[in-house]
Parts: C-alpha cells; sequence; structure tokens
C-alpha cells in the first residue's frame, strides 16, 4: 500500500506483506486465517448488507462486501406505475434521505415534461431538502460515535432528530416518508407558527452539536481511532467516483449545490465545506461543520420563503399523465454526495426506466473493498460509518 | 493537538446529569401534528363510490366493496373503498385526488389489535374513534390539483350575431380543446350507468385522449348510432352526474361526443364501422315513425341483417330532432350525416306515409315478422285556461314544425309563451329571431309556474334566451287570456308559490292577491306534448295492455303484451333523444330475440 493508515501506531502488525502491486496472498488452507461475517445484523453496519472479511489475528486481510438483503426492485416496479404512482415509492430509496429521491425524481419529471414550478414550491423544496440533510447528518453523528463506544452522542443527535421530524411531521404530513415533492411542485405551505418552531429547533441543535464538539471531537479517545485513520487519496476520488463530504475532506471542494445550483441554492450564500487530511476524523469535523452549514441554511431559507403562494404547477390528469419521450438525470446534493436519478420517458404513462444513482454504490462496494485491508477489526465499524453509507439505495 | 484539552473536554457531558430527560415518557399519547397523515376517514354519505381512489393507489390497497346500508343509486355505484393497511403506504393520494372530498385522514396513528382481518376496513361505514377528528391530512389548496376541475371553455357565437339568424350557436371542440378536456376525465364510469344508453363514456373520452378518433367512433356506435345528433342536444345526464362535478366543472362529455363525430367525414364510417358487407337475413321489421328510438331500432336490426322499413308520417326522417329542436342547436345538414348513414345500410325511409292512414297496422303485421313503433308525441298540450280557444293562442310544437318546413309562421310584435322547458325555450328563442328578423326587435314573454331554480329547462338554455332579449319570467301561473273585441291583448297571471307537494306530486298552489299582466299579440302554450296512438285500432287495440297512466305497458325488451308488437321512445320513455336511442337498441335485441324464437318455433 501506497500509504500506512496508522502513522501513530508503529507497533500494529502489518502482515501479510503486501506484494509490490499491492495485492496480498491469502492462503486458506494455512489455518492462519479467520473468516467471520461482518453484518447483516451487525449494530455497527449502516442497514443491511454485510462484510465477509477474512482475518489474520485481528487484522483483515480482505473483505468482499454482500449486498441484496434490501432488494425491493423500486427501479422495476416503477417501469410498471404511473408517474404519480411512483412519487410514493422514491422516497422508501434511500430510508434516511427520502427528500434527495422525491426531488430528484420529481425534477426529473418535470424536465422531460417542460413544467416550471412555481417561486413557493422552490423554495418549499429548498427548505426541505436542507432539512433532510439536517436530519440525515444528526443521524449520522450518532452513528460515527457510536462506532467508536461512545453511546451518549447518539442519544443526544437523535433527540436533536426528532426534533427535526417533528418539523417534518408539521409541514409534511409525515415524519419518515414525506411524500411532499410531487411531480409539479410541493403538497402545502408552511403551518401557521412554522418559523418560530424552526427556529426553536435550530437552537436547541446548535447547543447539542457544542457539546457534541466538546465531547466527540475534542477527545482523545475519539481522535486516537480516527485521526489518520481511513485516509482517502484525493487521486481516488475520480478513479472511484468518490462524492460529497468523502471528496470533500480531500479537499475537493466538489458540491452540486455549488457545481450545478438548482432550485433556489443560487439566492443563498455559503461555500462548499472542505478538509485537507482526508481521514476518519476530518470527514467527520466535515460533516459538522456540514451540519452547521444546514443550520445556516434552514435560518437564510425562513428569512426568503414566502407564506402563500401557488404550490403546484398546473399539470396534465395524472392519472394519465404522459411524458414526452425523452431522457434525462437530474441531480442533487445528499449528505453524502451527488444523488441522481437517470429518467428515460418512452411518451407514454409510464416510465420506461429509472435509475437511481445514490453513492453509496461506490462508497460502500468498491471504496470499502480496498480501504478496509489492514484494519484492525474493532475499527471496521468506524470506518464504514465514516464513508457514511446507506445500503438501501445500492439495491434500491 | 491540545491533549490535556482532549482528555479534559469529553467530561463536559457530566453537566447533563442535573438535565432534565429528553424522551417522552408517554408515547402513546402524543398528539400527531394537525396534518399528519393517519388513519383514514370517509364521509360514507358524501362519498359516491367513484372508485379514483383505487384507481391512483399504487400498491392496491383500497378495494371498492359493497357497504351494508348503501344502494347503488343514480351517480353513487353504492360501493366505498375498503382500505387494506397491510398495503397502505400512507401517501394520501386517495385523499388528494377524491373527487368528492369525502375521504381525508385523521392524525390518529396507534390502533392496537390482535386480530390482522381488523386493519381491512371501510373508513366510515365502520366506527372509528378517530371518525370525528378534525386534525389529519386534508386536500391541499393553493392551487394543488391533480386533475384540472375547470372545463375547456366552449366557444359560442355571440348575442349580437345569432339572436336573428338559424345558424347553430356552438362551435365545437378544436383538437386541442378536446385533449384538454377528455385528460380532466379521470374514468370513473359513473356516468356510464346513468346515461340511458350506457354509452362507453371513459372509452371513448380515452380514445380522444389517445388521438384515436377511429376507436372513439367505433364505441359510439357500439351504443348510440346518432353522434352528431347526441353531441349537440342529448340532456346530458351523464353530465350531472359526472364525479368531477362534485367539486369543479363536470367534464363536457356531450361536446367530446360531438367532437369524434364531427372529425370524421361520413364516408369513412361504413370502413371504420366494419359494416361494408352486412350479411342480411329473411326478415323483416316494419319501424313506425323515423324519430331516435326509431332510427337506433333500425340500425341495430340492420347490424343483425334484418331489413328494416321505416313508416314516417311527415315529409323527413328525425322526428323531433327536426321538427322539434330548432336548427340553432342542431343544423339538418348534421342530422342527415347520422340519417343518411343508417339509410346506407339499407334501412328504407317511407316517407310522407302515416301508419292508420296510408297503411293500417294489421297490413304491417301481415307484411312484416315484427314491428316496433317509436311515435313519440307531437301533440301539445293545452293549458285550457279561458281564451285558449282564440285563434291567436298556438302550440309550440305545431309552429317548431311549421318553421322547420318552411311554412309561413305567424310572428306578433308582442309573444307570450306559457311554460319553462326546454321545448318552451325553444321557441321562444325562435320566435325570438323571427322577430329580430321582422320587426328588428324582440318583445317576447316566457313565463312558467316554476321558479328560477325549479325550471325544467336546461340553464344555459335559460341564460342564452335572456342574451337574446327574450324575457324569462318564472313563477306565475297563467289564468286568462284577455281578449278585447275579439282581439287577443295579454295573458293574466297570478303568483305560484309552490309547483310540487311534500310527495314531489304536481300539485301548484297560488297566491290570488298577487296578480300580473304580460301584454302580448299572441300566445304559444309549451306546457308538454301528448302522444296520438289513433293508429292502433280494432283487435290490437283491444289487446294491449295499458299501463295507470294510459302508457303502453312492455317488457324488458320493450315488448307490448302483442307478442310482435314492440314500442319505445317518448311514448314509453323520456321523453329525451337519449331515452328513445336506448329504447331502441334494446327493442332491437328484444325483437331479434322474437324473431329468431318464433322462427325455430314455426
Amino acid at each position: 500500500m501506497s500509504k500506512k493508515f496508522f502513522s501513530w501506531n508503529e507497533d500494529r502488525s502489518l502482515y501479510p506483506p503486501a506484494k509490490p502491486d499491492g495485492t496480498i496472498d491469502i492462503d486458506l488452507s494455512s489455518h492462519k486465517y479467520l473468516k467471520i461475517w461482518h453484518g447483516p445484523q451487525h449494530p455497527g453496519i449502516t442497514g443491511n448488507m454485510s462484510l465477509e472479511l477474512t482475518l489474520l489475528g485481528d487484522e483483515v486481510m480482505a473483505c468482499e462486501t454482500h449486498v441484496g438483503y434490501l432488494h425491493r426492485g423500486f427501479e422495476k416496479l416503477m417501469e410498471r406505475r404511473k408517474y404519480i404512482q411512483c412519487f410514493p415509492i422514491v422516497c422508501r430509496v434511500a430510508v434516511p434521505e427520502p427528500d434527495f429521491n422525491e426531488y430528484c425524481f420529481a425534477s426529473a419529471t418535470e424536465e422531460l415534461a417542460g413544467i416550471e414550478i412555481p417561486e413557493a414550491a422552490k423554495w418549499l423544496r429548498t427548505l426541505v431538502l436542507e432539512m433532510a440533510r439536517l436530519q440525515s447528518y444528526l443521524m449520522w453523528v450518532g452513528g460515527q460515535a457510536g462506532a467508536f463506544g461512545q453511546g451518549i452522542i447518539g442519544q443526544w443527535t437523535l433527540y436533536c432528530r426528532d426534533l427535526v421530524l417533528d418539523r417534518f411531521e408539521e409541514l409534511t404530513g409525515g415524519r419518515i416518508y414525506h411524500m411532499y415533492i410531487i411531480p409539479g411542485g410541493v403538497r402545502g405551505l408552511l403551518p401557521d407558527g412554522f418559523r418560530e418552531r424552526m427556529e426553536e429547533t435550530l437552537r436547541i441543535i446548535e447547543r447539542f452539536m457544542k457539546d457534541v464538539h466538546s465531547v466527540m471531537f475534542n477527545n482523545s479517545v475519539f481522535k486516537k481511532r480516527s485521526v489518520g485513520m481511513g485516509v482517502i487519496e484525493p487521486e481516488w476520488i475520480n478513479r472511484f467516483g468518490i462524492v460529497g463530504p468523502n471528496a470533500r475532506a480531500a479537499g475537493v471542494p466538489m458540491d452540486v449545490r455549488k457545481d450545478d445550483p438548482y432550485l433556489k441554492y443560487p439566492e443563498l450564500d455559503f461555500e462548499p465545506v472542505t478538509g485537507t487530511d482526508s481521514d476518519i476524523y476530518t470527514r467527520a469535523d466535515v460533516r459538522r461543520r456540514d451540519l452547521l452549514l444546514s443550520v445556516d441554511l434552514i435560518r437564510q431559507i425562513m428569512v426568503k420563503i414566502p407564506d402563500s403562494g401557488e404550490i403546484r404547477a398546473k399539470t396534465p390528469n395524472v392519472l394519465h399523465w404522459k411524458i414526452p419521450a425523452g431522457e434525462t438525470y437530474s441531480r442533487a446534493e445528499c449528505t453524502r454526495g451527488e444523488f441522481g436519478y437517470y429518467m428515460v420517458s418512452d411518451g407514454s404513462e409510464y416510465p420506461r426506466r429509472v435509475n437511481v444513482r445514490g453513492p453509496s454504490y461506490t462508497h460502500a462496494v468498491s471504496l470499502l473493498e480496498k480501504m478496509i485491508i489492514n484494519v484492525n477489526i474493532a475499527d471496521v465499524a468506524g470506518l464504514m460509518v465514516s464513508l457514511h453509507t446507506y445500503p438501501p439505495e445500492i439495491e434500491r | 493537538m491540545g491533549k490535556i484539552n482532549d482528555i479534559l473536554s469529553p467530561f463536559t457531558a457530566w453537566k447533563h446529569l442535573v438535565n432534565q430527560p429528553v424522551t417522552i415518557k408517554k408515547p402513546l399519547t402524543r398528539q400527531a401534528s394537525d396534518r399528519y397523515r393517519g388513519f383514514h376517514k370517509n364521509d360514507i354519505e358524501a362519498c359516491i363510490g367513484c372508485g379514483t381512489c383505487e384507481e391512483i393507489c399504487q400498491n392496491a390497497a383500497i378495494d371498492m366493496v359493497p357497504v351494508d346500508g348503501i344502494g347503488t343509486k343514480n351517480g353513487d355505484s353504492g360501493l366505498r373503498p375498503r382500505i387494506d393497511y397491510g398495503r397502505c403506504c400512507w401517501c394520501a393520494l386517495c385523499v388528494d385526488i377524491c373527487t368528492t372530498n369525502s375521504l381525508t385522514m385523521s392524525n390518529e396513528y396507534t390502533w392496537v389489535d390482535n386480530d390482522p382481518e381488523v386493519f381491512r376496513f371501510v373508513p366510515g361505514a365502520e366506527n372509528k374513534p378517530w371518525d370525528q377528528k378534525e386534525q389529519g391530512w386534508k386536500k391541499p389548496g393553493s392551487g394543488y390539483e391533480l386533475y384540472e376541475p375547470e372545463r375547456v371553455n366552449m366557444e359560442e357565437l355571440p348575442p349580437e350575431e345569432r339572436d336573428h339568424s338559424f345558424i347553430e350557436i356552438v362551435k365545437g371542440y378544436s383538437h386541442e380543446q378536446a385533449l384538454l378536456e377528455a385528460d380532466r376525465c379521470v374514468g370513473c364510469g359513473i356516468c356510464v350507468a346513468t346515461c340511458p344508453a350506457h354509452m362507453g363514456i371513459p372509452q371513448y373520452i380515452q380514445a380522444i385522449r389517445n388521438n384515436d378518433l377511429e376507436e372513439g367512433l367505433r364505441i359510439l356506435y357500439e351504443t348510440n348510432p346518432l353522434p352528431e345528433i347526441c353531441g349537440r342536444i342529448c340532456t346530458h345526464k351523464c353530465e350531472e352526474v359526472c364525479s368531477i362535478g362534485h367539486h369543479g366543472d363536470p367534464i363536457s362529455i356531450r361536446w367530446l361526443k360531438r367532437y369524434i363525430a364531427d372529425q370524421i367525414p361520413e364516408n369513412e364510417y361504413k370502413k371504420i364501422l366494419e359494416t361494408e358487407n352486412l350479411v342480411k337475413n329473411d326478415h323483416k321489421v316494419a319501424i313506425i315513425g323515423a324519430g331516435p328510438s326509431g332510427l337506433s331500432a333500425a340500425y341495430y336490426l340492420a347490424l343483425m341483417g334484418y331489413s328494416c322499413t321505416i313508416f314516417e308520417k311527415l315529409s323527413e326522417p328525425g322526428g323531433m330532432m327536426r321538427f322539434g329542436i330548432p336548427e340553432y342547436r342542431l343544423p339538418y345538414d348534421q342530422l342527415d350525416k347520422d340519417i343518411d348513414y343508417i339509410r346506407s345500410l339499407g334501412v328504407e325511409i317511407r316517407c310522407n306515409t302515416a301508419v292508420g292512414k296510408d297503411i293500417t297496422l294489421e297490413e304491417l303485421h301481415e307484411q312484416f315478422d315484427a314491428v316496433y313503433t317509436g311515435t313519440g308525441l307531437h301533440d301539445g298540450r293545452s293549458t285550457r285556461i279561458p281564451g285558449t280557444d282564440h285563434k291567436k293562442v298556438y302550440q309550440a310544437a305545431d309552429l317548431l314544425r311549421d318553421i322547420t318546413l318552411g311554412k309561413e309562421v305567424p310572428v306578433e310584435k308582442r309573444i307570450v309563451v306559457i311554460g319553462g322547458g326546454n321545448v318552451a325555450m325553444d321557441i321562444t328563442r325562435s320566435m325570438a329571431r323571427l322577430q329580430k328578423q321582422k320587426y328588428g326587435e324582440v318583445g317576447i314573454i316566457a313565463t312558467s309556474l316554476e321558479s328560477e331554480h325549479e325550471m325544467p329547462a336546461d340553464r344555459e338554455e335559460v341564460v342564452e334566451a335572456r342574451e337574446e332579449n327574450a324575457q324569462v319570467i318564472p313563477g306565475w301561473g297563467p289564468v286568462e287570456i284577455e281578449i278585447n273585441e275579439g282581439k287577443l291583448t295579454g295573458l293574466h297571471v297570478v303568483k305560484c308559490t309552490a309547483v310540487f307537494d311534500a310527495d314531489r306530486r304536481f300539485n301548484p298552489q297560488f297566491d290570488e292577491t298577487i296578480k300580473d299582466f304580460f301584454p302580448g299579440d299572441m300566445v304559444i302554450e309549451s306546457i308538454g306534448q301528448g302522444m296520438n296512438l289513433s293508429y292502433i285500432t280494432g283487435k290490437t287495440r283491444e289487446e294491449m295492455k295499458m299501463d295507470h297512466r294510459g302508457r303502453i305497458e312492455v317488457n324488458r325488451d320493450f315488448q307490448t303484451s302483442i307478442p310482435w308488437f314492440f314500442a319505445g321512445g317518448d311514448i314509453i320513455q323520456g321523453p329525451d333523444v337519449i331515452h328513445g336511442i336506448a329504447n331502441g337498441h334494446k327493442a332491437a335485441t328484444g325483437i331479434d330475440r322474437f324473431i329468431r324464437q318464433w322462427a325455430v318455433g314455426s
């Protein structure tokens, strides 16, 4: 390997030695190796996937990822459903971040149909996407801390996430699956008093994030296990298709919100958060700052968002809405990077093909298999969470 | 790295020891938000069972099922949505698309039971604790519509262009307009049950959406051989029950039908409808009256191979469609298009041949295997108030017939019309046109017993009549026609307080103290027409069973008590065109069955 993973712990074993091309020979009949399954029910795994690990002592020698435990065939289901009927199922593609699916599906549909959504709907969509980012990061903080043995952080941030879900419930009528961003617009204006309750929620989140900063990020245990660990080399970024905070922590300011502005992001004042060291600690820190950026963006949105106005453009009757033939790719920046929907229409009432491009596929399969070699078994969960992957979107 | 700080800083977490826990102690009592998508509610009385919720549900969680205490009735399928919570994904699209806004959701979300069957339930029909809850998901406002509730406006001639001519008023939909209007349909099919002819309305509207007008024409002719006519003057009972009409404008079903028929020239009909090589059989059927029901019976019999002969008293076929409905509503060339196509299938129409005068019913019975009669209602009824025997008192039906025939029609400067139905509006507007042509101004008053909202005439007829400067004054009962020295001077009326009694029976009540006088030089009575069955004579007449209202009794095949004699149209049901068409179609199948049984039996 080009670089050692543990800069501060020289006595760790590093065997068997890798060959000059970076591969290693594993002789299972030597009885020195142990094969174990990490997941699919292991709490350190993010979602339902499993890692088939080959261990030598407590070190990972080889890893094969296994997905398929959560395959629901959504892409195929969509080919048999009208566009409006796809709308309730796309949110289920990535469970903790339904809104990016809803947005990408809706905007791809609108682009093919040539529909411009009303101003209020654009603001409400921006708000919902930032709220989704906020709650997803809050859950991730708990996971990252938990993977390194800090249970209390997860309790705090999941409380904060619940407050965001309360706001979601008020606005969209659902806590997890919001089904709010419908092709053509959104499904409701801000309820009365939403701004005040949102502001209070944001203040509570900021207070807890200060605690998280002192207890998790200024913590020698966390630092010992994360600094210098799981480094993503900048040159891998294009080779593996690494996006989002994983790329930004390596110093690449890659953010769809800036690179290909959509909705109301051009009217918001922000800069993508980047880091330099590209290790677990840096990625965690980039996400923490991105979370606080979301808080700031929500405040900016709440100032500009209108209280009234049309929320849905006029569309043909959804029961027989034929989308003109064509293809498009619609993308948005989710917490883990670029999230996209590639949609092909043949001019009928049903989508011909919908392909979901989630960042987890590259991060949790090919990248993880590369990074996990020579990692201590105790750090596997932490490494995996630091890539922030959601298996449901790998399998769709 | 500040190492000491990294060791001490985590201990700040201890400050939370003195904080209250943030968890909710009793989660089951937590109130969900006002918009929460919880358990379904359904206002079972407002629901019409259109099944649009079932149609949009992506996971087939909704089934339409019969419910105790809810019967099938006009505009209501009698079915109600049953929701399977094992399949429901709580997207609430069923609520958003509900045409009557009866389906909503409460914000209740806990329901514990050890019987899995109970989670498949009919909201509204089974009492649930959340049925009365106000909060919960409702259809969002603010321009959020999953289908267009507003009708595509139909262009019409402006009043100043039409009030002096008999040019057709309604212009018809363009291609784009028809597509937009057809798109609004949710395809629930409530209209199909209401239409007397049970036309495949959602199917032909779908054909318009698919740009397949030939398929549309085929669907039209399955149940209705007079689409040009029905597309213009049908009483469109379908639109009255249209589910979209509950919170929006009903679909313009009539204009869409007209659109299909208008787009296809008559010389293509035979090819499209595959009637170029009809196989003939040896049987002959006589049809009395070339009105809608006679033509309809002839068309469907001709399709089955029968040789049909229609005997028509007047000089041209069409019956009331030609001699009752003014040309500005139904141009004669469009009428002829439908009739000519029926003729082209080998149907013979003998005009100027009155049964009972030129040929007797007995002769028909001898020459033909079966006889169908649809002679309609042509004899105007009189109010029989004093003065109606004056020569300046006319019957609407007679005048309308004379206008069609091109005869000289008496047009006075001031006319009073008695009646509030569609025929009254037809004669009012026709006479108004003739007045405009003759005198340059309109001076006509139409008065009816019924109050403004009770008038049986179509709303647009009343509105358009007023646009053409005719006065429509509802709510007055005629008392006497004033005649001064042999000259008719006007109509005395008293206020009518109620037309129907509590049982909805016709029983007008008057307030004699409130009087009025409508001056006029002629009076036209238009309070309904009666039938003339004088051509049924002798033994046939004696054997024919009549019901208590003096109508011929018929069975489901429109067969009278005399097996070879069938009857339909206005003399049996209606009065309107679409009932006549439906009767004729059913009678055709009945005649077919009768002849085949009789032929086999003999």
